[in-house]
């Protein structure tokens, strides 16, 4: 089955790409495919994210399904730099 | 109830006119800012990246939440993505309610809400380098070439 795999910010820039659709097969969780992109994209496995999938977070343990949207959250920053 | 992102300058004066309403005793707007400084380093600029669809869904989450815990009239709150020059707003939330403890509070679980859960990302530019903020460590840090 296909999923849409969506990185933003430093993973996006480490990447080179926005979007990635990848094959994997039926079952997979959210962290089966974690593994899969921190052991073919250098230094992702620092990044410590969230996932989204289809725009809700979940956890690591949540299965995936054909034409599902991962998205790879890292830490936010959203706001602005005068209230941290 | 007003949730949305834009790459133009947010009207806050705006923001605040749409949470008024007769039932309100009052609103309370945040505004939040580009700062110059930052850990030391003088930031040039920063700029937004945001998950559009979802941080839009965040954003409507943290409405419900606030109506349900508070009791205001009206929410609204913008995030501007793109590049937001020094000084320029970032981040906007009005909050209008029939007395103002509500409104206060509520502005405020709105925006710390925001920070923590909305899917939204800002590099900073300073000089001599860039980085995104809020990676887990400063690996994510990098010098522009030429730069300095």
């Amino acid at each position: 089955m296909t999923i849409r795999v969506l990185l933003f910010a430093y993973l996006r820039e480490r990447a080179g790409e926005r979007e990635l659709s990848i094959d994997v097969a039926e079952g997979v969780s959210v962290g089966d495919v974690w593994e899969l992109l921190c052991a073919s994209h250098d230094r992702f496995a620092e990044a410590q994210p969230r996932f989204a999938r289809n725009q809700v977070y979940v956890d690591k343990a949540e299965t995936l399904h054909d034409n599902d949207e991962l998205a790879i959250i890292p830490p936010v920053s959203g706001g602005a730099g005068d209230f941290d | 109830m007003i949730y949305r992102i834009t790459d133009e300058p947010i009207d806050s004066a705006a923001l605040l006119g749409a949470v008024g309403s007769h039932a309100a005793g009052g609103s309370v707007l945040f505004v939040g800012t580009t700062r110059e400084e930052n850990d030391g380093k003088v930031v040039e600029r920063l700029e937004y990246e945001a998950y559009h669809v979802m941080a839009v869904a965040e954003m409507q989450k943290i409405g419900d939440e606030i109506a349900r815990r508070w009791s205001v009239v009206n929410v609204a709150m913008v995030h501007r993505v793109g590049v937001v020059p020094l000084g320029e707003a970032s981040v906007a939330i009005a909050v209008s309610a029939a007395h103002r403890d509500a409104a206060f509070e509520a502005c405020r679980y709105g925006i710390d809400t925001l920070k923590a859960a909305v899917p939204i990302w800002k590099k900073e530019y300073f000089e001599g380098g860039e980085r995104w903020i809020g990676a887990c460590d400063h690996g994510s840090q990098s010098r522009r070439e030429g730069a300095g």
